[in-house]
């Protein structure tokens, strides 16, 4: 017997911004919620099981959030699941429920990813010293810095390519009423001067810090049947882990990330990414993880993804639009950023993807990682069932 | 469905205080002997996850440590739930329906030894209106036995019959924390901790890990003599507030149990996830479960309740007792969330012997 398809037929998110002192963490969740049960056309009671996901539960100060969100996510007397893969979160929560469907386990399952950073200092969350253990130093721009000088020293990359990205990420932005970032007359000069943060990551080519959720309806053929909208159909989906620190770890170009592109690539029958794939929702807190993991994901041959970005590819007119919504460089809610990229993922396939839509974009990928580029989750979606 | 069973389980002896080892050093032999009962590798195995807080360990992303014990290269299809290892079964026995793994490694550990247990949960309450107020874990399970108490459903002499049995039960077995027990009448001389609550209605406050291993088919003939095949699995939550629910009913637990099939025939042995003694004659009537039915051979949370592992443990020690031919037909459950507000239960069978 074989799996039983996925469709994503509702999409949900919130306003996403600096605090969300207008709502409780209850309140957020709901807004995201609620829009993706309006977008399937869809009641509380069609849902047969909620999967939530979210990043390091000392960032709002509540233990195990799930338990007091139940009622506000119209999970009680229902299965609630609660997922934690560190920045992959998001991505991995989509992968769980739609996991509950292809086991035909539930029928219709909500899954729904969120963070409210404002509760908190999310830099210093993640910066907590630990006995025998490498913190990871003031924040998550510490550690990934000296990887991107690495990549630049393999590659040769020139400086100014990152600059390229955010400027890019924060024009989609503009284009998307959801993000929070929206630097209307922003320049490329600006970005490239904007003060250093951590060396070579300068403050315009770093994640924000985001109040936001982000929810999904997935269901199964019966109900991608019933679905008032064009469903988006889940082709492959996949997770990788690789422990944070160990002498032979490539930082530059994880093997973990490597092999989940792989995995969802043979499941979804993709030969030739560059290709085959018409829009991706990458993960990229840091503007230079777009050329690196242009490489890591099989879009450009290995030293070559710098180049892949300066010659235009990858803006949303491009011939691979990367990030259209956007992108982590302008909404980061740190849970909900990998179900955001797999959210618009989906939004580009079934061509409701607004201003940033993305044209004839026919398959897609999202793509999450998390940790200390440990953590790995992706899928690929189509606005075709998959074959079978 | 795929037929998928658990066909193997370790836990570490169950102490107080693991201040001499790491939650990498706590789980490591446990998954070296898991993985050594089936003949398995990590790079054998299909699909790794694993249960575990935050919140106890004290420090954000504590599980990505956690990971290296299961010594995690080159990359493995892994996932994390922040709950009791029961939910991370509950993800892994998922997965391998899908049929995209034929085995599955299932871990989980939590040391409350760093913190102060009763201050740290109340931070799993409602950050607004509930938490502020601090109300502890065992403030809360005295609320829900008074309530029991009140309706006439036991007392306080049951109660200590219910630790006294747990207690003596757990002699047998040489990972639980606390074994053997004075007499009920001898256990009511002690003072309430929190009215009507004494020190043997409440679980031991220590550190644990536990690990099973999942296979599906004949994949797990091959691996086990006897695998213990999971026949229904399903888990149900309640309302978190606890002034809307009537805490001496365990709804979740009724309708998880209706789900999973446990009600289509009789269980021998069930493995309660009942930290507090009260639980356990709340949980015995939402399962139905009559005198014959051995409850928690193993001594049960009673006798060990390691935060994040205790679930996972239960499913594990009815497993084993099937693995054993001890057990045909065992119900296992596990609870998270103050007062039972989440509640898993599981049904595994033996092939006839």
């Amino acid at each position: 017997m074989s799996k039983e398809p996925v469709a994503v037929v509702g999409i949900g998110q919130t306003q996403h911004t600096a605090a969300r002192r207008d709502v409780s963490l209850a309140g957020l969740v709901r807004e995201a919620a609620l829009r993706a049960l309006a977008d399937a056309e869809l009641t509380w009671a069609d849902i047969d099981a909620v999967v939530i996901g979210k990043a390091p539960d000392f960032f709002e100060g509540v233990m195990m959030p799930e338990l007091y969100l139940a009622d506000a996510l119209g999970a009680v007397g229902k299965p609630l699941l609660r997922v934690h893969t560190a920045g992959s979160v998001g991505g991995s929560t989509a992968l769980v429920a739609a996991n509950q469907v292809a086991a035909r386990i539930h029928r219709t399952v909500l899954t729904l990813a969120f963070e409210k950073q404002s509760e908190s200092n999310a830099m210093w969350g993640l910066s907590l010293p630990v006995p025998f253990q490498q913190p990871l130093l003031a924040g998550a721009g510490g550690f990934f810095a000296p990887h991107v000088r690495a990549y630049m020293r393999r590659t040769g990359a020139p400086a100014g390519t990152g600059a390229l990205v955010a400027y890019k990420d924060r024009r989609n932005a503009l284009r998307n009423p959801y993000a929070h970032l929206h630097e209307h007359g922003l320049t490329l000069e600006q970005v490239r001067s904007s003060p250093m943060l951590w060396d070579p990551i300068r403050y315009s080519e770093t994640c924000p810090s985001s109040d936001g959720a982000c929810a999904m309806v997935l269901t199964d053929r019966a109900g991608a049947a019933r679905a008032p909208r064009p469903p988006a159909w889940m082709h492959g989906g996949a997770m990788r882990s690789e422990p944070t620190l160990f002498a032979g770890k490539d930082f530059v170009s994880p093997r973990a990330g490597r092999d989940c592109a792989a995995d969802v690539y043979r499941q979804a029958g993709i030969t030739d990414p560059r290709r085959q794939i018409d829009a991706v929702e990458m993960y990229v807190p840091f503007s230079w993880y777009e050329p690196m993991w242009l490489e890591n994901l099989g879009f450009a041959a290995e030293g070559e993804g710098w180049k892949l970005v300066e010659s235009g590819a990858t803006e949303l007119d491009g011939e691979l639009p990367v990030n259209p919504s956007g992108g982590v460089l302008s909404t980061n809610p740190i849970g909900a950023s990998g179900m955001i990229r797999f959210a618009e993922a989906a939004l580009q396939v079934r061509g409701e993807a607004g201003e940033h839509q993305v044209e004839a974009a026919y398959t897609a990928l999202g793509h999450a990682y998390g940790g200390g580029s440990q953590f790995f989750s992706m899928w690929v979606v189509g606005a075709a069932p998959p074959a079978g | 469905m795929r037929e998928v069973a658990i066909v193997a389980f370790a836990q570490s002896d169950h102490r107080p205080d693991t201040a001499d080892v790491s939650e990498v050093e706590l789980l490591l032999p446990v998954l070296r002997r898991v993985l050594d009962d089936v003949g398995l590798t990590t790079g054998g195995i299909g699909f790794t996850c694993s249960g575990s807080s935050d919140y106890l360990a004290g420090r954000a992303f504590s599980f990505t440590m956690a990971l290296d014990g299961v010594g995690a290269w080159p990359p493995i299809s892994e996932s994390h739930v922040e709950m009791d290892g029961a939910w991370a079964l509950y993800e892994a026995w998922t997965k391998l329906l899908t049929e995209e793994a034929d085995t599955a490694l299932v871990y989980s550990c939590g040391k409350s030894s760093p913190g102060n247990l009763r201050e740290v949960l109340t931070r799993q309450l409602d950050p607004y209106y509930l938490a502020p107020l601090w109300p502890d874990s065992v403030s809360l399970a005295a609320l829900q036995a008074q309530a029991l108490i009140d309706a006439g459903e036991t007392d306080e002499h049951a109660l200590a019959g219910v630790a006294a049995r747990a207690r003596t039960a757990a002699e047998d077995n040489p990972h639980a924390q606390l074994a053997g027990s004075a007499e009920p009448a001898r256990l009511l001389d002690a003072p309430y901790l929190v009215r009507p609550l004494r020190r043997h209605d409440c679980p031991p406050i220590g550190d644990g890990a536990a690990a099973v291993v999942l296979a599906a088919g004949d994949t797990a003939r091959r691996l086990c003599r006897r695998p213990a095949w999971i026949r229904g699995l399903d888990h149900r939550v309640e309302p978190h507030a606890l002034g809307v629910r009537d805490l001496t009913r365990s709804p979740s637990t009724r309708l998880a149990a209706e789900r999973a099939g446990a009600f289509d025939s009789p269980v021998d042995t069930a493995e309660l996830h009942a930290p507090f003694t009260s639980q356990e004659v709340i949980l015995r009537r939402a399962l139905r479960l009559g005198e014959d039915v051995r409850v928690s051979p193993s001594g049960g949370a009673q006798a060990a309740n390691p935060m994040m592992a205790a679930g996972l443990i239960r499913l594990g020690e009815a497993a084993a007792a099937i693995h054993r031919g001890g057990s045909d037909r065992a119900l296992a459950h596990a609870t998270s969330g103050p007062c039972l507000q989440q509640n898993l239960v599981a049904v595994l069978e033996g092939d006839p012997q």
